[in-house]
């Protein structure tokens, strides 16, 4: 619940509760989108801690995705729960950005996905820990020290696989050359996040890129890696469209909801 | 003591320890034998938890809501850390991660067979954990108190982490068994298939099995692999009973006089065929391992080269 000692933007934000909804809804389905990809790789990893690394990646994701949905539900106000909302939902009516949707490919295009979403939601969560939002706020504060880990993770990886042997170094070019479009897609507000922004409730993505930016360019120079210059930006997960891997991402997670509607498992 | 040292070869000194209930710890003299079998006992537990992960792996995507996923994805993490732990056990024997893995891809070494049975639907997840990691419980508690120092220590945290597990499927099938008709004959359609095979898992008779008198001797089994089925029969019968189900065995009859379950007789054609590599998911389970190992290589080479690269740099900067 939102905190009654409200200042004015946070009167707006409570005030608007139909605003709110479909971003928590969004931040819910971005991290349950990338821990479901992560959990594919349980039992089939590289190393054996790696395997656990990636397994606990998920776990964290997943825990912050329940907490978002059930606030999201809560917003909502309509009597559906978590699971209504991650596994009664089409691809089209699914709002993660196209990035945590992309397959795993091999460990280089998994650890770049990776790294690029997680320099971006450990920025976000430090900005959102001190929103006005008071259950934003105690959510992203949980997340936050997860999120550092995931960052200092993602980012020992690419460093490995960029200054390893030349096969990494081929193989991380090529998840560059395939993922650095949906980059741009993270920081660029949609319609609904520019209403949030403007109100306060979320900060201007503008803000984040200085430290983001400063990061990727010190990883980069550990790994030898040129900093790509392509600035195309794949927009469309944030506002419902999505590329065709979702579907099936999602026939998979919903399966059993599907298959046996209203029961309780 | 002294002179009870001089008179007793280094066997006999080993085996009044063994019989003192002292533990053996790496450094201490050990015969060959009983630190080969343990190697091999300790690596195919660990080879265990590692293609364990896969029958369970494979409802992670498909887990019917948020939380039933969340529990099942840290079960399966959990038994990445149990190998973690029984690796590095059987490395203080004088063995390597590498050359474990290079014989559980080659075929050499064994794992547990009952994970070459696949798993069809969501209630096999509540009974894997239920009576598969049920019957790996009553294996691994007494290992508690095995012999080997490291082992036992292993064994402890991974026997907690077990009943955890085991509470967790037994979740499942109660929740399955208190829905709708539809889950309740998930459950009993689940519980025909895995119920054999964990009889299985206690290893073959008594009679059949060479190697328990020395292991017992040893301490590093405590009970043969009858009494341990015995127990696991008597253990889940009445909890089969409180769930409504129905255990897939006409000849299960409480004996007034042996105070324990009387049982049919286990398929045992079907247990060796298993073991000798005819299960269903022998061959995929074993080509999952091969695969993620090969596929892993290059990764493998890239931190060993960039670690390389770093300790070169940091020894010129110094």
């Amino acid at each position: 619940m939102l905190t009654q000692d409200l200042s004015g933007t946070k009167a707006a934000a409570a005030t608007e509760p139909s605003l709110l909804f479909p971003y928590v809804l969004q931040l819910a389905d971005t991290s349950l989108i990338l821990a479901h990809r992560l959990s594919e790789w349980c039992g089939h990893g590289p190393i054996l801690e790696q395997d656990l690394a990636m397994a606990n990646i998920a776990l964290d994701l997943l825990g912050e995705a329940r907490s978002y949905y059930q606030y999201a539900a809560e917003l909502e106000g309509q009597g559906r729960t978590e699971d209504d909302l991650a596994y009664l939902r089409s691809a089209v009516e699914y709002r993660n950005p196209l990035l945590v949707e992309q397959p795993n490919g091999d460990f280089a295009h998994t650890i770049l996905r990776q790294f690029l979403f997680d320099n971006f939601h450990y920025h976000l969560l430090r900005k959102l820990k001190d929103g006005p939002d008071a259950q934003l706020a105690a959510i992203a504060e949980k997340s936050v020290k997860e999120a550092a880990y995931h960052l200092k993770w993602s980012s020992e990886w690419v460093i490995r696989l960029g200054d390893g042997t030349d096969e990494s170094r081929k193989r991380l070019d090529k998840a560059i050359a395939t993922l650095w479009r949906f980059a741009g897609e993270l920081t660029t507000p949609t319609a609904a996040e520019t209403a949030l922004q403007e109100i306060g409730v979320l900060p201007d993505y503008a803000t984040l890129l200085p430290e983001m930016q400063a990061h990727t360019e010190h990883v980069f120079a550990e790994a030898n890696v040129p900093l790509p210059t392509a600035v195309f930006a794949q927009l469309g997960g944030k506002t419902g469209r999505h590329s065709e891997h979702l579907g099936y991402l999602l026939s998979e997670l919903q399966y059993m909801q599907r298959t046996y509607p209203g029961l309780t498992w | 003591m002294e002179t009870l040292e001089k008179v007793l070869t280094p066997e006999e000194q080993f085996q009044a320890r063994i019989d003192a209930d002292i533990r053996i710890e790496p450094k201490d003299w050990m015969p060959d034998a009983y630190r080969k079998t343990l190697i091999r006992q300790i690596s195919q537990h660990a080879h265990s938890e590692l293609v364990g992960m896969l029958p369970e792996g494979n409802w992670i995507t498909r887990a019917p809501s948020l939380k039933r996923k969340s529990i099942l994805l840290a079960k399966v993490q959990d038994e990445a850390g149990h190998g973690l732990y029984l690796y590095s056990a059987a490395e203080t024997l004088g063995t390597t991660r590498d050359q474990m893995l290079a014989d559980l891809h080659s075929g050499k070494a064994k794992y547990s067979s009952i994970f070459n049975y696949p798993t069809l639907s969501w209630a096999d997840m509540g009974c894997v954990g239920w009576l598969v990691d049920g019957a790996a419980i009553l294996n691994q508690v007494p290992l508690c108190r095995t012999s080997y120092g490291p082992y036992a220590r292993a064994m402890v945290r991974v026997c907690k982490e077990e009943s955890f597990h085991q509470r967790q499927g037994f979740e499942i099938m109660q929740t399955l068994c208190e829905g709708a008709p539809e889950q309740k004959a998930m459950a009993q359609e689940a519980l025909n298939r895995w119920w054999w095979p964990t009889l299985m898992m206690f290893g073959p008779k008594d009679e059949d099995s060479p190697n328990t008198a020395q292991s017992m001797n040893w301490r590093i089994k405590r009970f043969t692999n009858d009494e341990l089925r015995q127990k696991f029969v008597d253990m889940m019968v009445p909890q089969a009973e409180f769930l409504g189900l129905t255990v897939p065995d006409e000849k299960v009859k409480w004996n007034e006089e042996r105070q324990a379950y009387d049982f049919g007789e286990v398929n045992w054609d079907e247990f060796w065929s298993v073991v000798k590599g005819n299960g269903l998911c022998n061959h995929e389970r074993l080509q999952a391992r091969v695969q993620a190992h090969e596929e892993g290589a290059w990764v493998r080479e890239a931190a060993n080269a960039h670690a390389a690269k770093r300790a070169a740099r940091e020894a010129v900067a110094a």
